[in-house]
């Protein structure tokens, strides 16, 4: 049973396409091909041996200009599991520091015939960038404030795991929504698979025209809270309030943090989700971060399913590798 | 020498010209527009017969471009520039301060005109930086400046600072005749912004500049020019609302005046995001607005609320744009492009007739920079555009005449086509595509 077997099922299927930008470019099935996929991968992470032979023979790259530590851990425990080799490029990025250009840097790195970037960069489109310079499969692993997509579709996994479905579903978005890339695709996502999604933060951090994404814009919390199947906190960076985005932590708080009591408004079954990294006594008091509604850690470990599902899937999946074993 | 151009519809709106005439020039000027001159007017020099489809008109003025020289020749020199500028059709343009060092005295003047001199193409007309290496704190040496040459005030690329400087160089400038061009855009409001501030900033996660950074410093410096009795000219105007502070200013009198670029009146932000998403080519500023804005640009092309179109013509390396969005320079280029952009989108559009587009491109900029041009009466400068109006003409950005290529117009077709540029009594362009029966001299 500890062998590397092939007990699992994983979809004799691909996404039929070269990378993974962003949420936006995914149909509704190819979400869902993802999710189904994920459920394979989270099998294999509970195996006591948790490895796969499906990316055998295949070099990831990742490529981070930002600091990361849980996505970059993340992406490279699923690559591992999926017996590839991985190598991580950790590049200091400063608008100010004059050097070699993000096209060169990659175009330099794919000249070593690696079979997939993984790209974490702090501006908005460099994924886009990338994709178009590149012959590699690009996966964003989130650019600037546009989209993180695999974020998104760890949350799916892990909505759909805990409600069984996502359409219909309520669910409330409260934070930082300007400054936010996991908002983006989490909003992209979860409207196209038809839940009702409700964002809420200060008028000063939500990004004009945002309702057009086909959600309920709002600066109540009680307002989006109330009857949700899913809160969802955006973390609040202390550089924002330098921003003059609000005043002080300790009013954001008072005004936005997600508490036990403002949580009573939810449904009883409601789940609380946060990307991370969380800042207790901010957007999210500890005892709702730690408590029983609470799915943070879930999140946490799906998430290297659901980039193992996604690594397998632009790999080629089932449609150049038969078996997995 | 003397030359005759017979048969093509003449435009000349300063003198109430529309028709189909023969226009005479005398050396460097032009002697008679009439109906059927007799060839014996031209005895001894060149006699043209030009298809009725050609129409002359005086010289088209881009009075806001970017030349780069000194100091950026990478992206553009003075005599690529002008020779981008009659390939489009222009017998003038008028450049930003905004070089390396900034033309905030008479040596980067008159080497600017040095260098146009020698090119010997489109005229050169410098603007000179209101302030002190466009800091913004110390105005420039403004009669130093017009003495060498300058025709006009800007700190483009930034604001001028403060109301206070503003209202300063309005009052100064105003004793040399000089218009103050006013790259308005509020600092605070604008912030790291890259596109506009919209649901299409939002979705694509770029950073947002509201139309109203632009119509709050438009109001501040209307306010000024009133209250001073100064021009201010509002250079690339983009949003609705400063259209509508223009026009109250109009209203009461005030001596304010505008300019729209090409890419304002045809494009909206749609085009960061499809169909090449983040495409560098659609980031400059002002940025691409929305739909009402565009619109708002149209209808104020057609009311006359606009009194210029001005091309902003910004050349940027390829290696310059070729990276993260928010990383490349703000910026097209535009020499190339705007006439055929403004003969099919505006005049075939039916958004305005030919007069008023010769206004909005030659007449109208003259007046406004007080340079020569902008009619054929007898002894005005032989500044002469003929344009093809129906002649078709995909734009090839690697075969402009310019440094740089980054238009996001690349492979779109248009309907109208610069078809030769005379400066001066010498055709310094004609293109070969549209059959014109003249070629450019040598000096």
């Amino acid at each position: 049973m500890d062998a590397p077997t092939t007990d699992v099922v994983l979809p004799a299927t691909s996404l039929r396409r070269k990378d993974l930008l962003g949420i936006a470019e995914l149909t509704r099935e190819e979400i869902v091909l993802v999710l189904d996929t994920t459920e394979a991968m989270k099998e294999i992470s509970q195996r006591q041996i948790k490895k796969v032979p499906a990316l055998r023979g295949r070099t990831v790259v990742n490529l981070f200009f930002e600091p990361s530590t849980r996505t970059r851990t993340s992406f490279e425990i699923a690559e591992k599991r999926l017996s590839a080799d991985t190598l991580g490029v950790a590049v200091a990025s400063s608008s100010v520091v004059k050097g070699e250009t993000l096209v060169d840097t990659a175009k330099n790195i794919e000249a070593m015939g690696p079979s997939m970037i993984v790209l974490r960069h702090p501006a908005s489109g460099a994924a886009h960038l990338l994709s178009r310079v590149c012959k590699s499969p690009i996966i964003n692993a989130g650019d600037g404030l546009h989209e993180h997509p695999t974020q998104a579709l760890l949350d799916a996994f892990t909505i759909r795991e805990r409600k069984g479905r996502i359409a219909g579903l309520k669910v409330a978005i409260v934070g930082d929504l300007l400054h936010s890339r996991v908002l983006r695709s989490n909003v992209l996502l979860l409207t196209k698979l038809g839940a009702e999604v409700w964002v809420c933060g200060p008028p000063t951090l939500i990004p004009m025209g945002l309702e057009q994404m086909g959600v309920h814009t709002t600066s109540s919390v009680d307002a989006a809270v109330e009857g949700a199947d899913v809160v969802m906190m955006l973390r609040i960076q202390l550089e924002r309030m330098e921003g003059g985005f609000f005043p002080s932590l300790r009013e954001y708080f008072r005004v936005f943090g997600m508490t036990s009591a403002r949580l009573k408004r939810a449904r009883p079954d409601v789940i609380v989700m946060h990307p991370g990294p969380i800042n207790r006594g901010v957007e999210i008091a500890s005892d709702v971060a730690d408590g029983p509604f609470s799915v943070i850690l879930d999140q946490v470990a799906n998430g290297v399913a659901a980039r193992m599902a996604v690594l397998y899937l632009l790999a080629g999946g089932g449609a150049d590798n038969e078996t997995v074993a | 020498m003397k030359r005759l151009l017979r048969g093509a519809r003449v435009v000349d709106p300063a003198n109430g010209v529309d028709g189909l005439f023969d226009v005479l020039i005398d050396g460097a000027h032009i002697r008679k527009v009439g109906r059927d001159l007799p060839v014996s007017l031209a005895e001894g020099g060149q006699i043209v017969s030009l298809d009725p489809a050609f129409v002359i008109c005086p010289g088209f003025i881009d009075m806001h471009v970017h030349l780069r020289e000194p100091g950026q020749e990478h992206k553009e020199t003075v005599a690529t520039g002008v020779a981008s500028a009659v390939a489009g059709g222009f017998t003038a343009v008028a450049c930003m301060p905004n070089t390396k060092p900034v033309n905030d005295n008479a040596g980067v003047t008159e080497l600017i005109l040095k260098k146009a001199a020698d090119a010997g193409l489109a005229r050169v007309y410098p603007i000179g930086a209101v302030s002190r290496g466009q800091a913004g704190e110390q105005l420039a040496d403004i009669a130093e400046l017009k003495q060498a040459g300058c025709v006009a005030l800007s700190d483009d690329g930034h604001p001028v600072s403060t109301a206070l400087l503003a209202r300063r160089a309005m009052e100064y400038a105003g004793m040399f005749g000089m218009p103050l061009i006013e790259h308005c855009e509020d600092p605070s409001l604008k912030g790291e912004g890259v596109a506009h501030e919209g649901p299409m900033a939002a979705s694509l996660g770029l950073k947002g500049i509201p139309g109203i950074a632009e119509a709050i410093t438009a109001g501040r410096d209307i306010l000024i020019a009133e209250m001073v009795g100064g021009h201010v000219h509002v250079a690339h105007m983009s949003a609705w609302t400063t259209l509508e502070a223009v026009r109250q200013g109009k209203s009461r009198g005030v001596k304010v005046t505008c300019e729209v670029a090409p890419h304002h009146f045809t494009l909206t932000d749609a085009l960061l995001a499809a169909p090449v998403p983040y495409d560098t080519d659609t980031k400059m500023n002002p940025p691409l607005r929305e739909q009402r804005d565009l619109a708002a640009m149209l209808a104020g092309i057609a009311d006359g609320s606009v009194d210029v179109i001005a091309t902003d013509h910004a050349p940027h390396h390829a290696d310059e744009k070729n990276v993260e969005y928010d990383r490349a320079p703000f910026g097209i280029v535009g020499l190339e492009t705007a006439i055929p952009i403004a003969l099919d989108k505006l005049v075939h559009a039916g958004v305005i007739r030919l007069p008023r587009l010769v206004e909005l491109m030659s007449v109208n900029p003259a007046a406004i920079l007080k340079v020569p041009g902008g009619s054929l009466a007898e002894g005005a400068v032989a500044d002469i555009t003929i344009l093809a109006p129906d002649q078709s003409v995909t734009i090839d950005r690697t075969a402009f005449a310019g440094k740089s290529r980054n238009t996001p117009y690349h492979g779109w077709t248009f309907r109208g086509v610069a078809a030769a540029t005379i400066v001066g009594g010498r055709v310094v362009y004609a293109n070969p595509a549209s059959g014109i029966a003249l070629a450019a001299e040598a000096r």
